[in-house]
């Protein structure tokens, strides 16, 4: 009886188990905008024109598209750093701290190491941001594993240090000639170059979405992070070395932030000065739930993100709309992906068998 | 025992059908359950007994079929449903907060309050204690969870049925995890609750419990009713034949053992428990090649604790070990399993599957990082998938494909994933702690010939079971823990019921 079912089974899994994997964070959004424009009307906008601005300043043209794509590039890598940890069942919240990092530490190889071809000096600064990020990162992975520190406390503890450190760089021993606090500007060879109005940096970070996916999916790590994630019991019986994993996977994790960082200063602002991306670490958490912490999944849930605030000048300008509107919206997303119960709900999802999580907990 | 005449039906299902995707785990069941009766339900695993039971506990909803409970027809769409008409359930992992106390475990979710939402925890205490003493139950109300034995626990998951006013109780494989003692002291209470007109629905592996406990017996197969009993006119075998669709050996068949050289060496071992306490006291023994070491002993002795040692679970306070002349007290599981050890572990749950991985992705999970399921980093699923069809083919999982989550299996059909796992590398050590909790009579038959043919070609091994028959039927030698010690190491000669179960109690050989 059984194994008769089989085709069927795994032929309905693809396409019924893709929409189920989708259709709640598309709820979630569409729920997200349809608050926002009931936000709208109330104080006195017009929704509809709200919105037409937003995708006029963010698909509108070559050049909002462009914007789109660049504001997605730092999200995409700080949504891919979340949601890696998180298979490993491990919260990275420092992923501002690790980006900030990645970003001085990128601009201090750009600026300062001289003589060498793009072609070297690039990938250089690029990876060294990258290490930065990762060894920060690591620091919270080895605490928890040598001192029990949680890493939601730690990586928030070593987000407000990397503020201070990354400023008394910019304002100190790496300060640029003049009064700004920040350093100097990257050299031409160290320059992430763009391609038309198309930023270079977002296909690297659409690729390391694919390496991320790669990894977790087809080899031997990804599987030790996956099942130290799920069952570091199981994890601990199979032979696994679940600190290892813990410390590798906070640095791959703080690797991926801190390329964002990277690529932000080697790509758009040519150098790091402070307050530069606020926030960021903190919308890479919107995007990997958006996502279902899915490595691919954050690819759209990136660019809807980056879309909306590449396109929130553009309504404020037009439409007479407070782009905070847009932060309003972003966090209503999050809190309909969280709380998916609701969604689901609105789907008729309830009690329905594919969702129902293992009630055999017995023995039975 | 004397029944009234025609007690009411309290709870009734009339052809019920349950299918999830790819099985139909369910196909037109009816039952009827008498007020003051116990009704046991037989089945292999996988033939659908939990999912009838969390059918009838709202916990799934029936596609055809219809539920009554007392004469009223019901549709339930959660456990709230079926609680508020008195419908309870004890799950065999327990939805129990382990560092509350037992009063407040009990009053979660229906809190009694004082004026101004104030828990009233001293009211509660009262009524766990008015209950625990109505039915004999003997639980403190102030005892924190934690502290409590297995046998405990699940009394207080009885208790919160009973304190939601439950009179129609489900219990789906209570005695799996207890003691012969505490499942004993279960059917009492059992009796005692039907004396009080309580009804019981009861799910066991255990033919020998289901003709001492149960008024009539049920048998589902693939999902169908095949057949009812009552106790008094069967037998063991009958019941067997009747669930398994043939005869079934109950018994071992094996030669004698032929022995060899001493595989697994163990010397004056010392470990602490979970809560720093040291239970493994200083435990001596061998087990040679080609013969079965069976460890008899009340739970909580320190078997747990050994197990996880020589696995390198859990580091030694104390004491050696030894595989094959090799010193390996601290080594990291990883290292004791290329050594060719094999591990059925206690938990299942807990050590031994990752829940949402599919079945195949569970078979690798000690040497996914070998060939041919890796080289280098880089893992092949099609001959992870091959070698977890094959396992399924051999082992008799029942399952849709070898893609589906373990989570989903049948409690059994988990189990028998594991065995498959552990009995499909080259072993030279299996040590197998209760290796047939919770399965099927018929596949306890094929793993006990499976752990013979294992001796048989020269593995040695060490059994870890609550089931002294179990122990008994299979061990070549008996060893007896005791306090934290292998009191006495008996042939199974020398090993009768009675000299095995005083030495187990803790008195002094004769
Ligand atoms: N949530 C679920 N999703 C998909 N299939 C399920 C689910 N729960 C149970 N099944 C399938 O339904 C069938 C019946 O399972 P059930 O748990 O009722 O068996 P059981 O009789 O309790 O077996 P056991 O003796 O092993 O506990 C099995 O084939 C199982 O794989
Ligand atoms: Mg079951």
């Amino acid at each position: 009886m059984a194994t008769k079912k089989k085709k069927d089974s795994s032929e309905g899994m693809s396409i019924g188990r893709v929409w189920r994997a989708v259709s709640i964070p598309l709820v979630s959004v569409l729920l997200a905008l349809l608050i926002g424009a009931i936000l709208l009307l109330i104080s006195g906008a017009s929704p509809m024109e709200a919105y037409q601005a937003l995708f006029k300043g963010s698909f509108g043209s070559m050049k909002a598209f462009g914007r789109t794509l660049e504001k997605s590039t730092p999200l995409i890598l700080g949504g891919l750093a979340v949601a890696f940890a998180f298979k490993a069942g491990l919260f990275n919240i420092g992923g501002q701290g690790q980006l900030l990092v990645g970003a001085i530490t990128a601009a201090y190889i750009g600026f300062a190491v001289t003589g060498l071809p793009l072609i070297i000096h690039l990938p250089l600064a690029l990876f060294a941001g990258s290490l930065a990020g990762a060894l920060y990162a690591a620091i919270s992975g080895a605490l928890k594993t040598y001192t029990g520190a949680h890493e939601v406390i730690t990586t928030i503890m070593l987000n407000y240090i990397a503020i201070n450190l990354t400023d008394y760089f910019a304002n100190g021993p790496w300060k640029d000639e003049g009064i700004i606090a920040r350093t100097p500007a990257v050299l031409e060879t160290a320059v992430i170059p763009a391609w038309g109005f198309v930023p270079i940096g977002f296909f690297i970070a659409v690729l390391m979405a694919f390496v991320t996916w790669y990894l977790l999916e087809r080899t031997t790590w990804g599987y030790e992070i996956k099942t130290t994630g799920l069952n570091a019991f199981a994890a601990q019986y199979a032979g696994i070395k679940v600190p290892l994993i813990i410390i590798m996977t906070m640095g791959f994790s703080g690797f991926l932030a801190g390329m964002g960082g990277a690529i932000e200063t080697l790509g758009v602002v040519g150098r790091y000065q402070p307050g530069f991306n606020a926030g960021l670490g903190f919308d890479g958490i919107t995007i990997a739930l958006l996502a279902k912490t899915h490595p691919l999944g954050v690819i759209p849930a990136a660019i809807l993100v980056g879309a909306m605030q590449a396109g929130s000048s553009q309504m404020q300008f037009d439409a007479d709309v407070p782009f905070q509107i847009i932060d309003v919206i972003q966090a209503l997303m999050l809190f309909f992906v969280s709380a998916d119960v609701i969604v689901r709900w609105l789907l008729g999802r309830r009690g329905e068998d594919g969702d129902k999580v293992s009630l055999g907990t017995g023995w039975g | 025992m004397s029944k009234q005449t025609n007690p009411p039906i309290v709870l009734e299902a009339k052809g019920i059908t349950k299918r999830f995707p790819g099985v139909l785990a369910n196909d037109s069941v009816d039952l009827q359950l008498h007020k003051g009766e116990i009704l046991a339900f037989l089945g292999e695993n996988g033939a659908g007994k939990s999912t009838l039971m969390n059918m009838l506990y709202g916990l799934y909803r029936p596609n055809e079929g219809e539920i009554w409970i007392k004469g009223e027809k019901v549709e339930m769409s959660n456990p709230r449903d079926a609680i508020d008409r008195g419908v309870g359930m004890v799950h065999q992992h327990f939805q129990l907060v382990p560092v509350m106390t037992v009063a407040e475990n009990v009053m979660l979710g229906s809190e009694i309050t004082r004026g101004g939402g104030v828990l009233s925890r001293r009211k509660a205490e009262e009524r766990v204690r008015e209950l625990s003493h109505q039915y004999g139950l003997d639980v403190d109300p102030t005892a924190v969870v934690e502290d409590l034995p297995v046998g405990m626990q699940q009394r207080v998951e009885i208790i919160k049925a009973l304190y939601r006013d439950a009179d129609i109780l489900i219990l789906d494989e209570p005695t799996a995890v207890l003691t012969p003692q505490e499942a004993n002291e279960l059917f009492r209470i059992m009796h005692d609750l039907t004396d009080e007109g309580v009804s019981i629905i009861f799910i066991t592996h255990k033919l020998k419990e289901v003709l001492n406990v149960a008024d009539t017996v049920g048998v589902l197969r693939r999902g169908k009713i095949v057949g009812s009993a009552k106790p008094a006119e069967s037998t063991q075998e009958s019941l067997a034949e009747l669930m398994v669709g043939r005869a079934v050996l109950l018994r071992v068949d094996k030669e004698k053992a032929d022995a060899g050289a001493v595989v697994l060496k163990v010397e004056g071992l010392q470990a602490f428990d979970d809560r720093k306490q040291l239970i493994l006291r200083g435990a001596d023994f061998e087990v040679r090649a080609g013969e079965i070491v069976g460890i008899a002993g009340v739970q909580g002795n320190g078997q747990r604790e050994l197990v996880e040692v020589l696995t390198g679970l859990r580091t030694a306070v104390n004491g050696r070990v030894w595989i094959e002349g090799q010193e390996v007290t601290h080594f990291s599981p990883r290292k004791i399993t290329e050594l060719g050890v094999a591990h059925i572990p206690e938990d299942r749950e807990k050590h031994g599957l990752v829940m949402p991985y599919s079945l195949a992705d569970n078979m690798v999970l000690n040497d996914y990082y070998q060939k041919p399921y890796a080289t280098g980093i880089i893992m092949h699923q099609d001959a992870i998938d091959a070698h977890g069809e094959q396992l399924i083919e051999k082992y008799d999982v029942r399952t849709p494909s070898v893609k589906t989550p373990a989570s989903s299996l049948s409690g059994g059909n988990k189990q028998k994933v594991i065995v498959a796992r552990e009995f499909s590398r080259p072993t030279k050590l299996l040590i197998a702690a209760q290796p047939t909790r919770g399965i099927d009579v018929g596949s306890i038959e094929f793993i006990h010939t499976q752990i013979v043919a294992q001796r048989d070609a020269g593995a040695a091994v060490l059994l870890i079971s609550a089931e002294l028959d179990e122990v008994l039927s299979l061990a070549d030698r008996v060893a007896v823990m005791f306090d934290g010690r292998i009191v006495k190491i008996l042939p199974i000669a020398e090993a009768t019921r009675e000299r095995v179960g005083l030495l187990m109690a803790g008195s002094e050989d004769a």
